[in-house]
């Protein structure tokens, strides 16, 4: 009885110490993400961009969160006061909230005890995921609508009508990935990936079809119409200063970030390390850091992809956005599933 | 009391109590977000049953996309006491007559069930797996007509949408230019 609740205690303390790790990990990568966007947008444009604060500007994020904490915190009176505060936070909760079944790396023996490196590996896996991507439009919803203010009201229609529009394809292009796995199990996907080859290569139309969704659940260019500051002047934030601005600001970031592991993790093989056989080397510690430093690359890979576009392709039209969202993409998706149970199917009868 | 019966109850609390904020708001839009609070408690309890798919769809379904929408209507028409037209007495009290039968109802369905107790944690049947055979092997005609059900609706809700398209604003404006010029005698 005593083993008993002392292994229960210590799987508790070791959750929390990883959620503790891979929450601190997922802000410090999006705060850095803010350096790398200036930094990328400079390169393209042919400028310097932030090189004042520290050696080639790298405190530049730590000034910039020091100045958002320090302005002058405005509520609007004819706001609603406790959903204008809701708003922000639960950007930020659904922001950090995928990250608990994503497997960051595989098992690691810590004095005899194996580890796994994610926090909970539910048999619901993608389909959590899914379900905290819907609910990351109240965040912008709410904060717009508590705003009291047109503009933000517009904003946050437009994004809300823009998330859901191409939620439909992501999770067409999601089934696909999981006809071939035939789990819903994040490990599982990740485990079938290092067997059998990585998704990306059965599902390139697949991946095409999730990479642009995903630009469009994060708001990125060429979709972020919620944030087109020439029609709306700044978007559903609009009436937001001081930390508040800064949750909405860095919940993109995060947004991005997650994403990106996501579509590592679904595509890429996860913490599968390129033409290594992690079989042979199982348990020991290096494979696990090895392996959760080669998932922080590719994600960090789909980050700079993500800013590169930013920076090269123009906004899209609002009618445009919803004829790509369900003319273009939403039957391309279709057809994939389709196609892929078809496959699927003959495969496993012959 | 273990740890389930302790989450149980506080999950049938807190569904009790939103459910009745849902009803007693005065804003709509409150009354929207304590509804979607309802939805997670509700996914908590199938959680308890080991149902984990019904959980999260739950939410996906209703908490991510009915709910949205809901959320998008309500905010656009910007109810408030002054615009709404407020319902009388008698309607109110006809509601409440209606809502007191369906519980009755309720109860009524549920008094029978007293020997079958809820499977907390072991039941199967809430699995993707299961259920999806069930769904497709036991059940596939009823689920098959269900869905052409569900592609009526879809396109029943598209011609409704269609249909005001054309009478767009162009034609009305010349609908009024031609009134003008026959009214002026041109």
């Amino acid at each position: 009885m005593y083993l008993l609740l002392a292994d229960w205690l210590l799987t508790l303390i070791e959750k929390f110490v990883l959620i503790a790790v891979i929450v601190t990990t997922a802000l410090i990568v999006a705060m850095y993400s803010t350096y790398a966007e200036r930094k990328i947008a400079a390169f393209l444009q042919d400028r310097v961009g932030p090189n004042r604060a520290g050696p080639f500007g790298l405190l530049q994020p730590l000034a910039d969160g020091v100045k958002l904490f320090m302005k002058e915190e405005i509520i609007p009176l004819t706001s609603s006061r406790f959903l204008f505060i809701l708003g922000p936070m639960l950007a930020m909760i659904t922001a950090t909230m995928t990250s608990a079944v994503i497997p960051w790396g595989s098992t690691i023996d810590i004095a005899g005890r194996v580890v796994p490196l994610q926090i909970a590996d539910i048999n619901i896996g993608v389909l959590y995921i899914f379900g905290v991507v819907s609910l990351g439009v109240y965040g912008i919803m709410i904060g717009g609508w508590a705003s009291n203010n047109k503009f933000s009201l517009l904003a946050a229609v437009r994004g809300a009508s823009q998330m859901i529009s191409y939620e439909l394809a992501m999770g067409l292009s999601l089934l696909a990935v999981l006809l071939i796995v035939g789990d819903l199990r994040m490990s599982v996907i990740v485990n079938h990936q290092m067997a059998h080859g990585w998704n990306v290569f059965y599902q390139p139309l697949g991946f095409l079809i999730f990479f642009v969704c995903a630009l469009a659940e994060c708001n990125r260019t060429p979709f972020d119409l919620p944030e087109a500051e020439n029609e709306l002047n700044f978007g559903y934030h609009q009436e937001y200063s001081s930390m508040k601005l800064g949750f909405y600001l860095f919940a993109e970031y995060i947004n991005m970030f997650i994403s990106g592991v996501v579509m590592a993790t679904l595509f890429f093989g996860g913490y599968d390390i390129p033409f290594f056989n992690e079989a042979a080397h199982a348990g020991t510690w290096w494979v696990g850091l090895l392996g959760f430093l080669c998932l922080m690359t590719k994600a960090a890979l789909s980050i700079f992809l993500f800013m590169w576009i930013r920076w090269t392709i123009p906004r899209f039209r609002f009618d445009q956005l919803m004829n790509l969202g369900w003319r273009g993409l939403l039957p391309l998706a279709l057809i994939n599933m389709l196609i892929t149970a078809a496959v699927v199917l003959w495969l496993n009868t012959k | 009391m273990g740890i389930t019966q302790l989450l149980f109850w506080i999950l049938a609390i807190a569904s009790l109590f939103s459910a009745l904020m849902v009803v007693t708001s005065k804003n709509p839009v409150y009354s929207v977000i304590w509804l979607i609070i309802t939805f997670f408690t509700i996914s908590g309890h199938y959680v308890l049953l080991n149902a984990q798919f019904l959980a999260i769809v739950n939410i996906i379904v209703y908490a991510g996309a009915i709910m949205v929408l809901f959320l998008f209507v309500i905010m656009l028409m910007n109810l408030s006491k002054e615009t709404e037209p407020q319902k009388n007495k008698w309607l109110r009290l006809i509601g409440a007559l209606a809502g007191g039968c369906l519980m009755l109802v309720l109860v009524a369905a549920l008094k029978d069930t007293a020997g079958k107790d809820a499977e907390l944690g072991t039941g199967s049947i809430g699995l993707i797996q299961n259920l999806g055979s069930v769904l497709f092997h036991d059940y596939v005609v009823p689920f098959e007509i269900s869905s052409i059900l569900f592609l009526s609706a879809m396109v029943g809700a598209v011609v409704i949408g269609k249909k005001e398209e054309r009478t767009g604003p162009r034609e009305g404006n010349r609908q009024l230019v031609e009134d003008a010029k026959e009214s002026m005698g041109v």
